[in-house]
């Protein structure tokens, strides 16, 4: 099903047209009430005479994670806080959060594009869905809440924790689908299991799952622990939450809703747009947002984009899965490692469950690259040989994806902290020094 | 003549048997034998106890990893080239000793294996007059 179709199966050329009326009364607007942006664009030589079609873009500079946190909480607003209706933050791991306040008009945007995104997943008016992300500042709880009222099913508020009752609700209420971190979503299917419920005697069939990066093994275990089929949604607090993108059906991309939210792709090192199809920094622009519209937000979010309209009749820009964040990247003994090829491996391998730690460290002078996984309790044997033949085909399935062998270290059944939000999978102690 | 032998997978870490050893206190279980493999992150606690089953269970309870596998119990005359006879007949068998551990005391030892071939051990060993404990002898002594 498609919630919007005239948006969402716009022709490509009239897509771009009216991107670019959009895009030109944003930077009107930024440039008029927002003295930042006027600051930046001035600084710039470019004026709102120079937008005239969604082209025009490259003219214009880069907002970055550092300027929300440089203007916090308010001065990249708009608009005069008697027109903000909602205040949301990040969870900010480091210092200060950073704050996105919304207009009355950008909350039914978020409501919009929440809705296409349950649609797309084949949930409706007539299906309980569980959104199980946390409530409150951050932004994953309230956007699937407002998502999932748009399309007239009802919502069951549970927010993130409270594991058992999740469970008893989920099975009592026969909820259809469920919103929330992936590694929630696998926390939650390890609890079902423990519950001794049966599975059919649940309705559970859709996962919204995002807030987080994940991979293709995640989504298979996923899928395979909880009988359901899982759907990435793609947000970003700064853009406006869950929302900004969501996959459909064929699972084959993740579709962009650039109607609102423009996105490009650039060189993270040089912030040049790389060619059509390449791999690069994730950039969006908002083109109707009132409250606080950013223009070519860095997202530091690694990935390429497919123009190709998709098989469910989505002509939208359909994005590749994360590769990772620019930020999370380690750099151990000058590899660059993504904490998500770490994963790849591990939820490709029948014998580990789908949780790992890393720990990085130097150690007289040398970079320590080691990582914790736990084997599933069928495969634990009495045979030291086999335990340890299975650590080397680790090891070594590490080594061939990120050039860089660890220290594979097997841990105790549970022993790994099982997130209830974002998952914090990487100790990186070389900070400390 | 086959012993049901409990294996559990242990993090190097410090107190880690001292748990096990708690557990399987309170929980009436009397250990008979066991022995430890380890390498420099984990070992593996293998163990004959006076109630396996139970045991498995409630170990399984407090999350550690246990599998149960079985072993045969050789008794020899604890005195010099004893054990070779018994080993030589399981070699010349052509069975394949994955692991074992012994302990002696007074005039008799004991010997735990673990053949890659239960049936062809508790075979040749048989024949050859060897005794084998079964698991009531073994948890009386």
């Amino acid at each position: 099903m498609i919630w919007n179709e005239t948006m969402e199966c716009m022709k490509r050329d009239e897509m771009n047209k009216l991107q670019g009326i959009r895009l030109k009364k944003t930077v009107e607007k930024v440039y008029y009430n927002c003295e930042p942006y006027r600051k930046r664009m001035q600084e710039a030589g470019v004026t709102p005479d120079d937008i005239q079609s969604i082209d025009d873009i490259v003219k214009l500079p880069f907002t970055s994670k550092k300027d929300l946190r440089d203007y916090y909480p308010f001065e990249l607003l708009s608009v005069p806080m008697s027109e903000i209706v909602r205040l949301q933050a990040s969870s900010g791991t480091t210092g200060k959060p950073i704050v996105v306040g919304y207009t009355r008009k950008d909350l039914a945007i978020w409501n919009e594009v929440g809705a296409r995104c349950f649609t797309a997943f084949g949930l409706g008016k007539q299906d309980v869905v569980q959104v199980s992300y946390g409530y409150g500042l951050f932004t994953g709880g309230l956007g699937a809440h407002g998502a999932v009222e748009t399309i007239g099913g009802a919502v069951l508020p549970m927010s993130s924790g409270n594991t058992e009752k999740q469970i008893m609700l989920m099975h009592d209420f026969g909820s259809v689908g469920l919103a929330c971190t992936p590694s929630y979503a696998l926390f939650l299917a390890d609890a079902l299991k423990d519950s001794g419920l049966p599975r059919e005697e649940f309705k559970l069939k859709t996962g919204a799952f995002g807030a987080e990066p994940w991979t293709e093994a995640m989504r298979k275990e996923l899928e395979e622990k909880l009988g359901i089929k899982a759907y990435d949604i793609y947000g970003l607090t700064e853009i406006i939450g869950p929302g900004v993108g969501h996959e459909c059906q064929y699972q084959n991309g993740t579709h962009l809703c650039e109607d609102h939210f423009y996105p490009e792709i650039v060189n993270p090192e040089t912030g040049e747009p790389v060619p059509h199809g390449e791999m690069g920094e994730l950039v969006f622009s908002t083109i109707t947002k009132e409250g606080m519209p950013l223009l070519r937000f860095r997202t530091r979010d690694l990935t390429s984009l497919n123009y190709e309209t998709c098989e469910c009749g989505r002509t939208s820009v359909r994005m590749g899965r994360i590769l990772g964040r620019c930020d999370d990247m380690l750099i151990i003994r000058g590899v660059n490692v993504f904490p998500s090829q770490v994963e790849s491996v591990i939820c490709e391998m029948p014998e580990l469950e789908p949780h790992y730690f890393i720990v990085v460290d130097r150690i007289n002078n040398l970079d320590t690259f080691e990582v914790q996984v736990e084997v599933k309790e069928e495969f634990y044997s009495d045979e030291m040989s086999k335990l340890l033949d299975l650590r080397k085909r680790i090891v070594h399935r590490l080594q061939s994806v990120i050039g860089l062998s660890p220290d594979v270290k097997l841990v105790e059944p549970r022993s790994i902290e099982r997130s209830q939000g974002k998952a914090k999978r990487v100790n990186d102690k070389r900070k400390l020094n | 003549m086959l012993i049901k032998q409990l294996s559990i997978f242990l993090e190097n870490k410090k107190g880690r048997f001292t748990d096990v050893a708690k557990i399987l206190g309170e929980a009436g279980i009397n250990m008979t034998a066991f022995t430890v493999s380890e390498n420099s992150d984990f070992g593996i606690l293998r163990l004959i106890v006076s109630d396996p089953e139970k045991a498995m269970q409630v170990l399984k309870d407090y999350q550690y990893a246990v599998s149960s596998t079985d072993v045969v119990c050789v008794q020899c005359p604890n005195k010099p080239g004893a054990l070779a006879t018994v080993m030589s007949l399981i070699t010349q068998a052509g069975v394949f000793v994955e692991y074992m551990y012994a302990f002696s005391s007074g005039e008799k030892a004991l010997v735990i294996i673990r053949p890659d071939n239960l049936e062809k051990t508790v075979a040749v060993l048989s024949e050859n007059k060897v005794e084998l404990l079964a698991a009531s002898e073994l948890f009386a002594l």
